[in-house]
């Protein structure tokens, strides 16, 4: 396990450099002048000074210079402070929001956290017991209609199932709004009396006891949730079902009702849990993918997240914002992706013996 | 004992002309698609399109002299018109099947108009097109591109194989729509709004899966004798890359690329619905569902925008999926000869 786990550490910066180096690569597209939002808030339109800020930041400088300062910054000689350096946090300052990138993300990573936090649970059980479902009755009529469901849930796009979702509950029946909260319930989160402990609305409303804002928050996120569950039911469906439908052909399983257990017994107990390995890694991937599948959901929803400012940053063709919030979006996905090797190589032993 | 009996009937079994002429393989494959209810659907979905796609200029005659997948605008005010409204200004061509069904002498909006105009049915129609040209040439460059990485890097072995993996394994790392969206947003200056930008895009991040997959078949196929025999006989590299190893590794491959050519329409429809795709009018029905962005308290009334492209776009992928579905069953070794 041990050994496991220190190899795969070892891929860390490895990935990491690869991903910077990657993004970086994309950022040459830009000119010097585009790219000198790096470092400074204003792009200046006086020739003689944008020359010197070029000059300043060794922007016409070759490419792996370029991509150290990019890494650690530049010191300014008369004040001493650093400029730039994403090593430091500094990924640039965007164009359209005219802010550090590094504070979009701050702002909206949070919501798009609690999206995702809130997904998990409808989008693995749903999917678990839909496949556990098809399985034991499999090719009867649950299973069809099953199959039927999710293979209709792959071929939905998120944007068109989501318009379609506030079509009927927002525009038709007004029950659940797009957006993160309703204005009143920002003016009180804004107010000083209202603690901000972890920035997530739905949390922070129950710690500091406002059920009317605790209830606000998720009747926003009913809908987005609901959106994210049905169009990944279909594969955790498919996994589970193949999976099941495998374990069940066993001999310990004919064993198992042998000896008169109840067939309740049986799939509980003596299928279930065996079933479950291929389920870990897909839901797992799956998590992680929630936390950057989101673009689509969040701008359909208009619902404040980092998919929808990436989204809104691409429209504007906000070069530099966008590459920052995808650095972000990767690191953190090698982070993530690690925690779920690490936890299937404690599950399953098969994994960590290769 | 009976599974024996039956496999030597197979074998005894005169192999009909058609099977001889396409293979066993491919037959198998084909007979499958043609008996399973939901591939039949999908199958005559995607016939249904196919018609639409070539038969566009007679469904919705273009206007003379004008980029046919540029949609005919009706105006420019900004609210949408329900279907069945009459078209006001700048009517293109009657379609010669339009006066004896209709009995009207001028084009109605027959699925309402977006905002700016754009004429929704227009948009469907030739759409249709536009979803099959990007879909191919996504799915046939992607392939490509995994397939030419994916066998160098089993061919060679040795470090040419570690360091094309740990590539692989870095784009891996990118969550795919969201890589996407950015190059599209970096390469749109560059080359223009067009469909090139967000298909180069999709491209760049989708290749890897399909070069992990080539991989690991040349892997097995390259320990076969029939490629040492080559060796011997001293067959260069390129010779036995592409003679001996690629035709006995490439099949699966091929089959799993073609699938997934419905989630690559709906990958480029959700680009182009978040606003990277082509030059606003174009015939493509990722943006035509995003004029209803502008419209979200009002989509009780204005449906047809979201529900007319929205439904094609469903029921393209929904097609493709459907016969993916039962390529993978037909396909599959551990389900093979069970009925």
């Amino acid at each position: 396990m041990f050994n496991y786990i220190v190899r795969r550490l070892l891929m860390i910066p490895l990935l990491l450099f690869g991903v910077t180096v990657l993004i970086f690569l994309m950022l040459q597209f830009l000119g010097p002048t585009q790219r000198s939002a790096l470092y400074i808030r204003d792009i200046p339109r006086n020739e003689r000074v944008l020359e010197g800020v070029i000059r300043k930041y060794g922007l016409d400088q070759p490419f792996y210079v370029q991509y150290w300062r990019w890494l650690v910054g530049v010191k300014d000689p008369t004040t001493g402070e650093r400029e730039g350096g994403i090593l430091f946090g500094n990924f640039g300052y965007s164009r359209t929001a005219s802010e550090p990138v590094i504070d979009i993300i701050k702002r909206r990573f949070p919501a798009t956290l609690e999206l995702a936090l809130w997904s998990v649970l409808p989008v693995i059980l749903g999917g678990v017991i839909l496949g556990v479902l098809s399985a034991v009755n499999h090719n009867k009529l649950i299973d069809q209609v099953a199959r039927v469901f999710s293979i209709l849930g792959w071929s939905f796009p998120t944007f068109v199932f989501g318009l379609l979702m506030l079509m009927i509950f927002y525009a038709q029946l007004h029950w659940f709004p797009p957006g993160r909260i309703s204005d009143w319930a920002n003016a009180v989160i804004r107010s000083p009396e209202f603690h901000n402990y972890t920035h997530l609305i739905t949390v922070d409303a129950i710690l500091n006891g406002r059920w009317d804002i605790f209830w606000d928050a998720l009747k926003h996120l009913i809908l987005p949730i609901v959106t994210l569950s049905y169009l990944n039911w279909a594969l955790l469906l498919r996994v589970t079902r193949s999976s099941m439908l495998e374990v069940l052909r066993q001999e310990y399983i004919t064993t198992a009702r042998a000896k008169g257990l109840s067939e309740r017994t049986v799939i509980m107990r003596h299928a279930l849990p065996n079933a479950l390995m291929p389920v870990v890694t897909i839901g797992g991937m799956m998590v992680v993918g929630l936390l950057n599948g989101v673009v689509i959901t969040e701008t359909v929803f208009n619902y404040p997240g980092m998919g929808k400012a990436a989204a809104d940053a691409a429209l504007n063709l906000d070069v530099v914002t966008v590459l920052g919030l995808t650095l972000f979006s990767g690191v953190l996905l090698i982070v993530a992706n690690l925690v779920v090797d690490v936890m299937y190589a404690y599950i399953d032993p098969r994994v960590r013996l290769e | 004992m009976e599974v024996q009996e039956v496999e030597l009937q197979m074998l005894q079994r005169e192999p009909s002309r058609l099977e001889s002429l396409l293979g066993p393989d491919f037959y198998r494959m084909l007979k499958g698609l043609f008996t399973n209810p939901l591939s039949l659907m999908g199958l005559s979905l995607l016939a249904v399109f196919l018609v639409i796609a070539v038969a566009a200029p007679v469904l919705a005659p273009p206007r003379p002299n004008s980029n046919p997948y540029q949609i005919p605008r009706d105006g420019y005010s900004p609210n949408p018109k329900p279907p069945g409204s009459d078209w006001r200004t700048r009517q293109p061509p009657l379609p010669f099947w339009w006066e004896p069904i209709t009995h009207k002498d001028h084009w109605v909006h027959i699925m309402g108009t977006a905002s700016g105009q754009w004429d929704i049915y227009y948009g469907v129609v030739w759409g249709t097109r536009t979803a099959f040209k990007v879909g191919l040439i996504i799915t046939l460059s992607v392939a490509t591109l995994g397939i030419f990485i994916g066998s160098i890097s089993a061919y060679y072995g040795g470090v040419i194989d570690m360091v094309l993996m740990r590539i692989t394994d870095i784009f891996m790392t990118f969550p795919f729509l969201l890589a996407a969206l950015t190059l599209s947003a970096i390469l749109t200056p560059v080359m223009g709004k067009s469909l090139i930008p967000p298909s180069i895009a999709l491209i760049m991040f989708g290749w890897m899966g399909y070069a992990r997959l080539i991989r690991s078949d040349i892997l097995s196929v390259k320990e076969r004798e029939y490629v040492l025999a080559a060796k011997v006989l001293g067959a260069t590299d390129r010779r036995i890359l592409l003679k001996h190893i690629l035709p006995n590794a490439i099949y699966p491959t091929m089959v799993v690329a073609s699938m997934d050519m419905g989630s690559y329409v709906l990958s480029f429809a959700a680009l182009s619905f978040l606003g990277v795709g082509a030059e606003v009018g174009y015939a493509d029905w990722g943006q035509l569902i995003s004029f209803a962005r502008d419209w979200i308290t009002d989509l009780g009334t204005y449906w047809y925008i979201v529900v007319y492209p929205g439904m094609a776009l469903v029921l393209f992928v929904l097609a493709w999926n459907l016969v993916g579905d039962a390529l993978r069953d037909i396909l599959d070794p551990r389900l093979r000869g069970r009925k």
